[in-house]
């Protein structure tokens, strides 16, 4: 069953698309991963979604109401938490809590429950008094997460949760979305972070409005990027990348640290053709050369140089 | 509904408790412009400075000084010896008015001749220069007045006034300022507290980021907007309560009509400047820009075109057409005519419209605006 269906959906601002004919569908219980750079579209697209911003045309169905022609019953179905943070700041953690709580209707026994559970999951209990304002920013993240999610709704939006917090509470995030993806909750996430986008059962990636790539993170990787790819090591990397970007059948070149990739444009070239050119025609010691396994972000860089040069 | 407007209002009460800046708006505002303009701006000329230079010193010229003196309009800073002098006490402002009595006082007024007695006003604050020059001509006629009566009566006649005016101040008979002022004291404090409360809570919301949690919950605006108002129209009306119960200690000033119709009317007012809040919060995106705004169009119009100071009817036409931005125009009518005049309704039903109007006209605008805001990018 499809939690989210979305049909052609489109929002123009005045001469500007920023949304453009997309369409997708995200399964219940999935943790779904929305991925596009800033500016591409993704808060718009969520804003949609949550019955905040009427589509220029095309629909989409969230949790089985249209977001078209019945916002408000969208808006019973979802919990959704944003990249600012959600909760005032000058409350204490329970008037948070109840302030929301208040919002949905939560009242009696099945407040106390949802309390508790919130505050389980923030790991604040017997800290109902802090001003939420105090709060370590990653804590503070679980606690509008419990907040987002007090109604137990069935769709919940987590517009870049983990931006600004440290590795380790990002972790510790991803198994709590994984948690209520286990109960059954279908879970939004748009991130920055491409190691993130691995935890999701199924990611979209939209640039300049438009969804240019759908699938599982193994998919993507496979069906979007067939050629070779090279990790090389090298003293000099910047210089090591120049030269390889002059080559006609290397493709997209990127800097990882101190090493590069580089994706072939013809697969029958291996690492003998690198060390040729760097070390016999150049001089530059070269340390390794791999064929890897690309990441998300070697598809990602390739399927954004595509689609920049399929848009010129 | 209500349960989520409740589940706001609660919250809000919450949050001001912890908002210092709002809290000195709300209830250390009223407080300062209470005792600045009851006591501060004061219209009434009491203790004029005057000095008087005699240059007969016969007992005409003391009778005619007593007479001056017996009122509490002047008090006499010092008596001039010389002709010289009198510019000095003006112009190091050691009085405001300079009596000069001429040395020939008694010879001509008993021969029957007129006598000029030359007063020298500071005229720099034009206002109170014109009301001194009255003083000085009412004392100055009821002398003369006494003078000819006692000349006439040695000589055997009667005398006779043929028209007599016989002033009553009705509503306000000792017309004091304070009096005619604390009505449109009560309906500014009241329109700058609300304004300016209701479009920061609003803007805060904006500014911080928790107005798109509120966006994506089933709340509705009008439930967002009725939860927000709700703490601070209760607030004003109990500082309207304070206010008024301050000012029958400090001023004496009681109501004279009826409390119920009091609190309705104030309640419209109240409705009135929380629109102009609300209009306010949708125009602007931040709290420093809410507070500016809202301070300088809920201040200045109620100072200056309500009439609260400056009457109306004197104003220019075009002038008076743009007082009708001001809602503290209309309610400072009802106010005046509940507390001072003691009537009912059917004095001030209209203004009650066009409050009416006020409040139509910024809520319809507001919902425009803000569903152009909310739907671009």
């Amino acid at each position: 069953m499809n939690s989210i269906e979305v049909q052609n959906l489109t929002k123009k601002f005045g001469n500007f698309t920023a949304v453009d004919n997309v369409s997708f569908s995200v399964k219940q219980g999935e943790i779904f991963g929305f991925l596009g750079a800033n500016g591409a579209g993704k808060s718009t697209t969520i804003r949609m979604l949550t019955g905040i911003l009427e589509p220029t045309s095309g629909d989409a169905l969230v949790g089985g109401y249209s977001v078209m022609n019945q916002p408000d019953k969208v808006k019973t179905q979802i919990g959704y938490m944003s990249q600012k943070f959600s909760l005032y700041n000058d409350l204490t953690v329970e008037e948070n809590i109840r302030f929301f709580a208040g919002v949905y209707g939560l009242a009696g026994m099945k407040y106390e429950e949802r309390k508790k559970w919130a505050l389980k999951v923030a790991n604040l209990e017997g800290k109902e008094k802090l001003l939420t304002g105090s709060l370590p920013g990653g804590i503070k993240q679980r606690l509008a997460l419990g907040t987002a999610v007090i109604h137990e709704p069935k769709i919940v939006f987590l517009d870049e949760p983990t931006s600004g917090v440290d590795p380790i509470s990002r972790r510790n995030f991803w198994d709590l979305i994984n948690d209520l993806s286990a109960e059954g909750i279908t879970v939004l996430v748009t991130t920055h972070y491409l190691e993130e986008a691995e935890f999701c059962n199924d990611i979209i990636l939209i640039n300049a409005g438009r969804l240019i790539a759908h699938g599982n993170p193994k998919e993507l990787k496979t069906n979007y990027l067939k050629n070779t790819i090279l990790e090389i090591e090298s003293d000099k990397v910047v210089e090591s990348m120049e030269i390889l970007e002059k080559v006609d059948w290397v493709g997209e070149t990127s800097i990882f640290g101190n090493y590069i990739h580089i994706i072939l444009k013809d697969n029958t070239k291996s690492d003998a053709d690198v060390r040729e050119i760097l070390t016999n025609s150049n001089g530059i010691e070269v340390y390794r050369v791999d064929k890897i396994v690309p990441t998300l972000e070697d598809v990602f860089i390739h399927l954004l140089e595509k689609d920049k040069i399929n848009a010129s | 509904m209500l349960h989520r407007i409740y589940a706001i209002a609660k919250k809000e009460f919450r949050q001001l408790k912890r908002d210092k800046r709002l809290l000195f708006v709300i209830f250390l505002f009223p407080v300062m412009l209470l005792v600045m303009f009851g006591y501060a701006v004061n219209f009434d000329v009491k203790h004029v400075k005057i000095a008087i230079y005699d240059q007969e010193k016969s007992s005409l010229s003391r009778d005619f000084i007593n007479s001056l003196l017996q009122s509490e309009y002047f008090d006499l800073v010092d008596m001039v010896t010389s002709e010289g002098e009198i510019n000095k006490y003006l112009d190091e402002k050691l009085a405001q008015c300079v009596i000069v009595i001429p040395n020939d006082l008694s010879e001509k007024l008993y021969s029957n001749r007129e006598v000029k007695i030359q007063y020298l006003i500071d005229g720099v604050d034009g206002n109170t220069a014109n009301i001194i020059s009255n003083y000085a001509n009412l004392a100055t006629i009821t002398f003369s007045q006494k003078f000819s009566g006692e000349i006439l009566a040695v000589k055997g006649v009667k005398q006779y006034k043929p028209i007599k005016l016989d002033p009553q101040f009705w509503f306000n008979p000792e017309l004091k300022t304070s009096k005619f002022l604390v009505p449109g004291l009560i309906a500014m404090i009241l329109i700058v507290t609300a304004v300016i409360s209701v479009a920061l809570s609003l803007v805060k919301e904006k500014e911080r980021g928790t107005i798109e949690q509120i966006n994506v919950s089933p709340l509705s605006s009008l439930e967002l907007i009725l939860g927000k108002s709700l703490p601070f129209v209760l607030i004003a009306l109990i500082n309207a309560g304070i206010i008024l119960i301050a000012s029958y200690f400090l001023f004496g000033s009681e109501v004279k009509g009826s409390l119920l119709l009091l609190f309705l009317t104030t309640l419209v007012f109240l409705i009135a400047s929380t629109s102009l809040g609300i209009f306010i919060s949708i125009v602007s995106d931040s709290q420093q820009v809410a507070f500016t705004f809202a301070t300088f169009i809920s201040l200045l119009p109620s100072f200056i075109l309500s009439g609260f100071i400056f009457p109306i009817d004197s104003m220019p036409v075009a002038v008076q057409i743009i007082t009708n931005i001001s809602p503290v125009k209309f309610f400072l009518k009802i106010l005046r005519a509940i507390m001072l005049r003691g009537v009912g309704i059917e004095a001030y039903w209209d203004q009650l419209i066009y409050l009416g109007i006020f409040i139509t006209v910024l809520l319809v605008l507001g919902t425009i605006i803000n569903k152009r805001k909310s739907q671009s990018a």
